[in-house]
């Protein structure tokens, strides 16, 4: 009988690191993939190695001893699973991952799969969103924690969601100059939101704190607003807002901006997984049970890459996964500690609910973008070439509609331009964003070198 | 002018490189997006709105800080770090190709 095939982890965030510890304690040895250099994930994000010396609780704030937790857990089993980081997973298909690393392509088959992908930033484009000086708000937060560097001198953060306060207030304590956060929420909805929001009061409380602490030095915090502008010739000078009859204008030489997440999806959608339309995310989202298993057997998702839930889902959810591949390959677990594992999760779903009610995504933004705007940034294909092809019914789909505009096609692979793609052909269409399709995934995911080695010529 | 500005960790040793043949300096560990936007405010431009681009998402999601070496070589700005000797080129790619430099 041949050797079962080692479980392969892509991803080493708070949920992938949790998924490989079960792992470990279970016995068994992970093939943990890792993009990054060092394991953390976004959130937890580490400097690079050597040179960088802030102290986590520098970097982390009120997180630092959560990512603290999560660091020391991948140093413990580091020498117990086949780690590799800097290395990206750019297909998977057909039960073997394509990995490129330092310019060298190799392939890894897998039994059981955990994908733990993550998020980044959902984004609608809006005039001058394409200005240097124009940074998501986690490529802000990357600046900070991972080069100790601000993306200006006089920062405004626009958008909404728990990250829009979280990376204004580091950037505060950092030294930066501050100014304005605006939310695109009305204060009726977030104050409608509070007794939701009561099910984690320490995780409440944390977010009162930010925004108290934020108001308490003097930073103008304006909720309901919508993005007139960023102006500026070559780079920001500053930020125009409509709130309400009025206009609001801020000079600024940088703005962070982002709408809450979007789910790092295409590996599941490469290995085959089925989706269903989530109306909270607004996305389509592969299809999970409760421990995270996908309708592709031996294949479970965990942590953000299957629906934004945070950083602290995401670690039960790891540990989560590992177990349900675990007793889907006839190995012992720990029934008591996966029913703990259920209820916890459970209620953070609860929690999200509310936070969402707290930070909704902006549904008539899109509407109010220019024709002209460009949509696609890797391409220069503006909004209203993609709101064309609704309009005069040559696609109903958005895949119809990437093969007709390209947007979609480019180096981001829909990564940035999806969510507005699929609103703006909605509303071209007057449906709703769950029925115009979702964006399949192409492989590869991400730009590969054209000279990459495989890994068979590269070793002697 | 730079557009990233240095708030912390700024003790490390110097890297000299060269942007659009211009000796500049950075600091080990910095990304070339940071290398490059601490000595300047863009990466390249882009090749079909020749507008200037300086990275947007910092994770490696959206592709839009690849930049050239004079070589001719394409790198992700975010997730390469600068190195020594690095020449780097922010101008249009199209005009830096002809040693034209930016228009």
């Amino acid at each position: 009988m041949s050797r079962p095939l080692s479980p392969v982890i892509v991803g080493a965030g708070p949920a992938g690191i949790r998924a490989a510890e079960a792992l470990v304690a279970a016995g068994l040895r992970p093939v943990l993939i890792d993009e990054a250099a060092r394991g953390g994930g976004q959130i937890y994000r580490q400097p690079p190695d050597g040179g960088f010396s802030r102290p986590k609780t520098a970097l982390y704030g009120t997180e630092a001893a959560k990512a603290d937790a999560v660091h020391r857990a991948l140093d413990r089993i580091r020498d117990r699973v086949d780690y590799r980081p800097r290395t990206l997973v750019w297909n998977c298909e057909s039960g073997a991952l394509d990995l490129l690393r330092d310019g060298v392509t190799d392939t890894v088959p897998y039994g059981p799969l955990i994908l733990a992908t993550g998020a980044t930033d959902r984004v609608l484009p809006f005039p001058g969103w394409t200005l240097p000086g124009v940074f998501t708000l986690g490529g802000s937060q990357v600046a900070l924690k991972f080069q100790g560097c601000a993306i200006g001198r006089r920062v405004a953060f626009l958008g909404t969601g728990p990250l829009l306060y979280l990376v204004a207030c580091q950037y505060l304590k950092a030294g930066v100059e501050v100014a304005g956060v605006f939310d695109t929420t009305p204060q009726s909805a977030q104050a409608r939101a509070l007794p939701g929001m009561l099910r984690d009061p320490v995780t409440l409380a944390k977010g009162l704190a930010l925004v108290g602490w934020l108001r308490l030095h003097g930073v103008p915090v304006h909720h309901g607003i919508r993005p007139i502008a960023v102006e500026g010739e070559g780079r920001v000078r500053a930020l125009r807002v409509r709130h309400r009859a009025d206009e609001i204008a801020v000079d600024c030489d940088a703005v962070a901006f982002g709408l809450g997440l979007r789910s790092e999806t295409q590996l599941a959608d490469l290995a085959g997984c089925a989706f269903r339309f989530d109306p909270m995310d607004r996305a389509w989202l592969p299809v999970r049970d409760a421990a995270g298993r996908t309708s592709v057997p031996g294949l479970c998702i965990a942590g953000d890459g299957g629906g934004i839930a945070g950083a602290d889902a995401a670690e039960l959810a790891g540990e989560r996964a590992a177990l349900a591949a675990l007793e889907d390959a006839g190995l012992p677990v720990d029934a008591a500690r996966a029913a703990w594992l259920d209820r916890r999760l459970a209620r953070v779903a609860a929690f999200r609910r509310a936070l969402n009610a707290a930070f909704p995504f902006p549904q008539d933004w899109a509407a109010t973008i220019p024709d002209d705007l460009m949509l696609c940034r890797c391409e220069g294909v503006s909004a209203g070439i993609l709101r064309g092809v609704g309009q005069r019914g040559e696609a109903r789909e958005i895949n119809r509609a990437k093969a007709l505009t390209r947007v979609g096609m480019g180096r981001c692979q829909g990564r940035v331009c999806g969510a507005a793609a699929v609103e703006l052909l909605a509303g071209a269409l007057g449906v709703g964003p769950g029925e115009v399709g979702r964006l399949r995934a192409q492989p590869p995911i991400k730009p590969l070198p054209i000279a990459a080695t495989p890994v068979q010529e590269a070793t002697p | 002018m730079a557009l990233l500005q240095r708030v912390a960790e700024q003790g490390r040793p110097v890297v000299r490189f060269t942007l659009d043949g211009r000796p500049v300096e950075a600091l080990e560990g910095d990304t070339i997006l940071t290398a490059m936007l601490t000595n300047g405010d863009h990466l390249r431009r882009s090749e079909f709105a020749d507008s200037p681009r300086a990275g947007f998402c910092l994770m490696g999601a959206c592709q839009d800080c690849w930049v050239r070496t004079e070589e001719g070589d394409r790198l992700r700005a975010c997730g390469t770090f600068i190195a020594e000797g690095m020449r780097l080129v922010s101008a249009s790619e199209w005009t830096a190709a002809d040693g034209e430099g930016q228009p």
